[in-house]
């Protein structure tokens, strides 16, 4: 009874999703203010109808359900609940339900949130979600409804694959796709800017909150699955440069672009077209990533079942999203009105060189992903473009970005000079270049040496604004204690996510010096390796709720003190009849000690023992990023201005009377 | 820049999609007809011999060898599946309906137990002339299996001619299988 009403739910979804683009639409056109009312409650509806839908498949899965297929293929009795729960996002059918979910919870958003928007705007960003909306419903209806049934039931499900059964796993793709899905509003707005023909600084501080909030979302997400990867795959690898990987890339470069575009739109009103471009460009490369991914034309670890029919269906909806968005941006932007001019070097325009820069390794990302499905069709030739391509061209164009990004951060409106900037930053840079040649000469390393550099300069460089405007050490230090805490949030998030893209590259850097040893242990042998006694006291066997292991605790000594007892393992899993290595990471903060048991022969286990220098940080970093991007959605000027309705100009005025 | 320029350029990412959508559909359509397989590498095996293997009979059933396949006379299909594969279910009406048409099969049980092999052919239909167990999993190394179902097409002199990994649909069957099973015949 209830994956049929989750069934029903989901017709139901369809049919408001239409109403919600149509009523929403016409609305806006004929300025009907109930109809575009009405456009806001079909949203909520909408993700009503959504939720109770991907709540059903949750509840068929954590009850065992086996007569809806989806469960049956993709569950087991055994399954410990969180992944009976997370499996209902594991497969391809409830994945795409987790997607519809996601976009229906933008509308929804946008109807809740956005009601300081000028009313037609508002419609129109609520209709176009809803034109999406109905598309990818349709598209989960008609092929891969995830709530079909299964008769005869069979006596117990298929197990899902033992690497998605992670608590990793379990949050990587809610987080990554609503970073996905979250960039359809800042494409929603720029559609709707199309049709009304109007873009204006309003126009770009509405846009930049929701954009942040995906941005913010979709590092934490990617960050997640890198996560994962370096300890579920036990490789010791973070990054594959693997198609799905590169697909989550794409829209994150696009999408830091944008964010720094639209405050060029906020505050100059210039780079108005380019902005429209990203935004609709960022969700397209959201989409191409799922088709490419379900359609099974990328071949890569994360593809389910290929199916070339759902991919031909995708392919058409992407057509017509993508195809429609870009053709009124053909028909419409060219007459949005000339863009500002502005000096080449100012603030302004240290954000141009930044979208230049992040577009083009969007751009060579793009093509390396892209390149092999293009040599067989053009060549019928088979090949793969891999890591080296990626290092070889990414590294070089990041370079330029990481230097020019402190300095843009402290280069005035308008008109500045680069000489005084870069003076300004002089500590910055003596730091930087002193940790570059301290690593460079000590350890003889070019590569990580620059990282090291480079990840000092962000960190460092990143405040330089704030220690700007505060006057620091150049008026008495109680003013400039008094100027630091009348500083807004915006600076403090920008200074935070940049210097935590410096965490992320120093770490980075870092990686480059891991180094890893492999050796086979009877119980009871050390290895000394990387300045730590690793003691294998012998593999012992072990049992889980759906799997066998073999455990192979490791004590692990510093000088003879102990520090850690390692317990990495080998599962086999009994219904996939699959088996995984379970990497045991013990982090120092500095570096991780990650440890990964292979075959046992002869009475010996073989050890592949990794000493990750500052590989933490890769993550950290992230984690900073996304929370510097949070904290600036927080920042009350992205809501002050927006004509707003009575009450909320009177919490404004108190808020700023309060300082 | 001149107007006309101008709405040129703006009509550049709507071409770039074109393209881009022109070329998927493409490759999906090659996708469905069996001539494009994104899942990498072809076999290292078409048109190489057999590799040698000797397999156990299912009970109840001839098991081969691969000079069995090279003397068998006719071409044949050399099907690698197991009970515990959901879409060698979904194959078994295809297998069944080739096997109609006169098509030799020859099925190799992956990886699976006796029992269950035999319960998954009550179940579902037996379309095998001869079926091999290869519990270990050895021959599909051997063959260089990727998964199951597989299905490879063996000349009447014992070489691989094509092979095809999932299930077989009516698409592949019509488009890829039934001319080689004519050239070979």
């Amino acid at each position: 009874m209830i994956p049929e009403l989750g069934h029903f739910a989901l017709a139901l979804a369809v049919a408001l999703a239409c109403a919600q683009g149509f009523v929403a639409l016409l609305g806006a056109r004929r300025l009907d203010a109930r109809w575009m009312a009405a456009g806001g409650a079909l949203a909520l509806g909408q993700f009503i109808a959504v939720a109770l839908a991907f709540a059903a498949l949750v509840w068929s899965s954590v009850i065992d359900d086996f007569s809806v297929l989806n469960v049956a293929e993709n569950s087991h009795s055994l399954k410990p609940l969180l992944y009976k729960i997370s499996g209902a996002w594991g497969n391809h059918e409830g994945s795409i339900l987790l997607w519809c979910l996601m976009l229906a919870g933008c509308g929804a958003a946008v109807a809740g949130f956005g009601r300081g928007l000028p009313s037609a705007l508002r419609a129109r960003v609520i209709g176009v979600l809803g034109g999406c909306s109905a598309g990818f419903l349709l598209f989960t209806l008609l092929t891969s409804n995830p709530l079909m049934r299964l008769w005869p039931p069979p006596a117990d499900g298929r197990d899902m694959n033992p690497l998605l059964q992670d608590p990793g796993l379990a949050f990587h793709p809610p987080l990554l796709y609503a970073g996905y899905v979250g960039f359809a509003v800042p494409f929603a707005f720029a559609v709707a800017a199309l049709i009304e023909g109007r873009v204006d600084a309003a126009w770009g501080r509405w846009v930049r909150p929701w954009a942040l909030a995906s941005w913010s979302l979709l590092t934490g997400g990617i960050a997640l699955g890198s996560w994962w990867a370096y300890y579920e795959l036990g490789w010791g690898g973070y990054w594959f440069w693997d198609p799905v990987e590169n697909a989550s890339l794409l829209p994150w470069l696009t999408g830091t672009a944008l964010l720094h575009s639209a405050i060029v739109v906020e505050k100059r009103e210039a780079l108005k077209t380019w902005t429209i471009l990203l935004a609709i460009a960022t969700f397209s490369l959201s989409l191409t990533g799922t088709f490419l991914v379900r359609s099974g034309i990328l071949n890569s670890v994360h593809s389910f079942a290929s199916d070339p029919t759902r991919g031909v269906f995708i392919l058409g909806l992407l057509v017509i999203v993508i195809g429609g968005s870009l053709a009124l941006f053909a028909w419409r932007a060219p007459s949005l009105g000339a863009t500002g001019l502005f000096a080449p070097v100012s603030r302004e325009g240290a954000l141009v060189l930044n979208n230049i820069f992040i577009c083009s390794i969007a751009s060579v990302v793009f093509t390396g992903t892209l390149y092999p499905l293009f040599a067989e069709l053009v060549f019928g030739a088979k090949l793969s473009v891999g890591a080296p391509f990626f290092n070889a061209t990414v590294l070089p164009l990041s370079v330029p970005v990481l230097l020019a990004m402190t300095v843009g951060q402290i280069l005035p409106w308008k008109r500045a000079a680069l000489g005084p900037a870069l003076l300004r930053l002089w500590w910055a840079a003596l730091a930087a270049t002193a940790v570059g040649v301290t690593v460079a000469l000590g350890l003889r390393v070019v590569l990580p040496a620059i990282g090291f550099a480079g990840a000092v300069w962000l960190v460092l460089g990143s405040f330089g604004e704030i220690i700007e405007r505060v006057r620091l050490f150049r008026v008495p230090l109680s003013v400039s204690r008094a100027r630091l805490a009348g500083l807004s949030l915006s600076v403090w998030a920008a200074a935070i996510a940049h210097a935590g893209m410096g965490v992320t590259v120093a770490g980075i850097a870092g990686m480059a010096l891991a180094s890893e040893k492999i050796t086979a242990v009877a119980a009871g042998e050390t290895i000394a390796f990387a300045g730590y006694d690793w003691t294998m006291e012998g593999v012992r066997a072990g049992t889980g709720p759906n799997y066998n292991e073999r455990i192979a605790p490791i004590a692990v000594h510093r000088n003879g003190v102990f520090i850690v007892r390692l317990a990495p393992a080998r599962r086999a899993f009994t219904t996939q009849r699959m088996e995984t290595t379970e990497t045991s990471i013990h982090t120092t903060g500095f570096a991780d000690l990650y440890a990964v048991l292979g075959e046992e022969r002869d009475g010996k286990a073989i050890l592949r023992l990794h000493y990750n220098f500052l590989a933490p940080w890769i993550w950290i970093g992230a984690l900073i990023m996304s929370f510097g991007g949070f904290l600036s959605i927080a920042d009350r000027r992205l809501r002050v201005g927006a004509p707003a309705r009575g009450g909320k100009a009177g919490r404004t005025s108190h808020a700023v009377a309060a300082e | 820049m001149n107007p006309v320029g101008r709405r040129l350029m703006f009509l550049a990412p709507l071409a770039l999609l074109g393209i881009g959508g022109v070329g998927a559909f493409t490759l999906l359509k090659r996708m469905a007809e069996g001539d494009f397989d994104p899942r990498g590498v072809p076999s290292m095996l078409i048109d190489k011999k057999v590799p040698d293997f000797t397999l156990a009979a299912q009970s109840g059933q001839a098991g081969f060898s691969a000079a069995d396949l090279a003397g068998a006379g006719q071409p044949v299909l050399v099907n690698f599946f197991a009970s515990w594969c959901l879409p060698c279910v979904a194959e078994a009406a295809q297998l069944l309906a080739l096997k109609q048409r006169g098509v030799a099969l020859w099925g190799i049980a992956y990886k699976d137990r006796d029992e269950e092999t035999a319960r998954f052919l009550k179940q579902h239909g037996n379309p095998f002339a001869r079926i091999g167990r290869d519990a270990e999993g050895k021959a599909a190394l051997e063959f260089g299996v990727y998964g199951v179902p597989e299905t490879y097409l063996v000349d009447r002199a014992g070489i691989v001619r094509w092979r095809w990994v999932g299930a077989l649909t009516d698409v592949v069957v019509a488009r890829a299988l039934n001319p080689l099973l004519k050239q070979y015949a």
